[in-house]
């Protein structure tokens, strides 16, 4: 059951060198920088975003994921799950307002798998970039790189999945889509939740180690971009990880490759869409390499043992 | 530009690795009439998993940054590094180690 929770809304990652991850996430993704704040962090938009800023970079000496932040309705919403999230035993924090340059008051609370998440019900609104609000065109010419269209989601690992699938299930309203589970233990080791008719919005891999983070992935409008995203990936000798292929699970059309820290990003195409009527689609853990990697039908050396 | 020659501790098996390429580039780089060599785990290639962490016993290096989380300082001061971000100055000594955690 839906609880007001929307969408995602943004993601803040750490970087080694801040001048090497604004040349892959601006130059190479095609991230629009719209802002840098006094704390050094860089903020990046989706061209087709109406937010301010989805993605935001901060210079650390350890690479990963600092929190992922979904938007909700109202600020009566917010208040409401703020309540709801302490009663459940999330450590619970408020950032105030204007902590991140145009964001609104948010809740942060951590969660099973070690992960830190946020809601927030304001972040001013900038329009998407490029193009008039009023009879807008179809796309702006002067995008870079890939032309990533939006942010849209992040894949996470970590011990407790089940547990933060109930956390985000029961709490704020996120619908299990997609899961790999082990036939003979049934015990799950993936979980793909969407909080809208996406195929996920957020994903989890079960993962001895607390807290860590995958990748996070960015929408393009076709496989013919993805291949031109591989095609940019070798012009500018990026590591790759894999692809251009498909996944099982969610059948998007995808390729994975890592930036200069070492945090891994994903462009994707197409995929499936989930309702709330939709029963959970579910993948035999023995199955996880076609469910991964539906060309190769096996794992490479690097998606489960390669995170930040 | 100049050529320096990486070595196992373990087992004696080298590469060749110039000084604008770091270790991880130098071991994947093609060499005439030997399959594509697999001594170090390659991941990330960006200073941030982990999975290439080595120990440099003997020979002059440089080091990019890296995860302090995988390379705290005392361990980099000892000649623990991730091969993916160490250019190599002189011919190196070198023991694969398994990822810190
Ligand atoms: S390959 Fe990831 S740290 Fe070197
Ligand atoms: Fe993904």
């Amino acid at each position: 059951m839906r609880k007001g929770v929307m969408r995602p809304g943004h993601v803040q990652i750490r970087v080694l060198d801040m001048d090497e991850a604004v040349v892959h996430y601006r130059d190479r993704l095609g991230l629009i920088e719209v802002n840098r704040d006094s704390l050094g962090r860089v903020y990046l938009k989706g061209w087709t975003e109406i937010d301010a800023f989805s993605v935001v970079l901060r210079e650390a000496d350890e690479p990963g994921m600092d929190f992922m932040g979904f938007k909700v309705l109202s600020p009566d919403v917010l208040a409401c799950l703020y309540q709801e999230l302490v009663d459940y035993g999330c450590q619970v924090e408020t950032i105030p307002a204007g902590e991140l340059d145009g964001c609104g008051e948010r809740v942060r609370f951590d969660s099973p798998t070690g992960h830190y998440f946020e809601i927030y019900a304001e972040k001013e609104q900038t329009g998407k970039w490029g193009v008039e609000e009023k009879n807008p065109d179809a796309w702006p010419e002067d995008l870079k790189g890939m032309r990533a269209t939006r942010f849209d989601h992040c894949l996470l690992y970590g011990d407790d999945v089940d547990g933060t699938v109930d956390l985000l299930e029961t709490v704020l309203g996120f619908q299990l889509a997609e899961q790999v589970v082990d036939k003979e233990t049934g015990q799950r080791a993936a979980a793909f939740l969407s909080i809208s008719t996406k195929a996920h919005d957020v994903a989890f891999v079960r993962h001895p180690e607390k807290g860590k983070f995958h990748h996070a992935s960015f929408y393009l409008n076709s496989w013919e971009d993805v291949l031109r995203a591989a095609d940019l990936i070798s012009m500018h000798d990026i590591p790759l990880d894999m692809g251009p292929t498909r996944h099982g699970l969610t059948h998007g059309q995808t390729i994975y490759f890592f930036d200069p820290s070492g945090n891994r990003s994903e462009v994707f195409s197409g995929g499936d869409y989930t309702y709330p009527d939709h029963p959970v689609v579910t993948w035999d853990a023995d199955m996880l390499g076609k469910a991964i990697f539906y060309h190769a039908r096996e794992l490479n050396d690097t998606f489960l043992a390669v995170v930040t | 530009m100049m050529k320096h020659t990486v070595k196992l501790a373990a087992t004696g098996e080298e590469f060749f690795c110039r000084e604008d390429q770091n270790l991880l580039q130098g071991m994947q780089s093609f060499q005439m009439g030997l399959p594509m060599l697999k001594l170090i785990p390659v991941g990330c290639r960006g200073g941030g998993c982990g999975i290439c962490r080595i120990k440099i016993t003997t020979g002059i290096y440089e080091a990019k940054k890296m995860s302090r989380k995988h390379i705290p300082e005392e361990d980099q001061a000892r000649g623990i590094v991730l091969a993916c971000r160490v250019y190599p100055r002189s011919d190196l000594l070198i023991e694969v180690l398994s990822l810190s955690h």
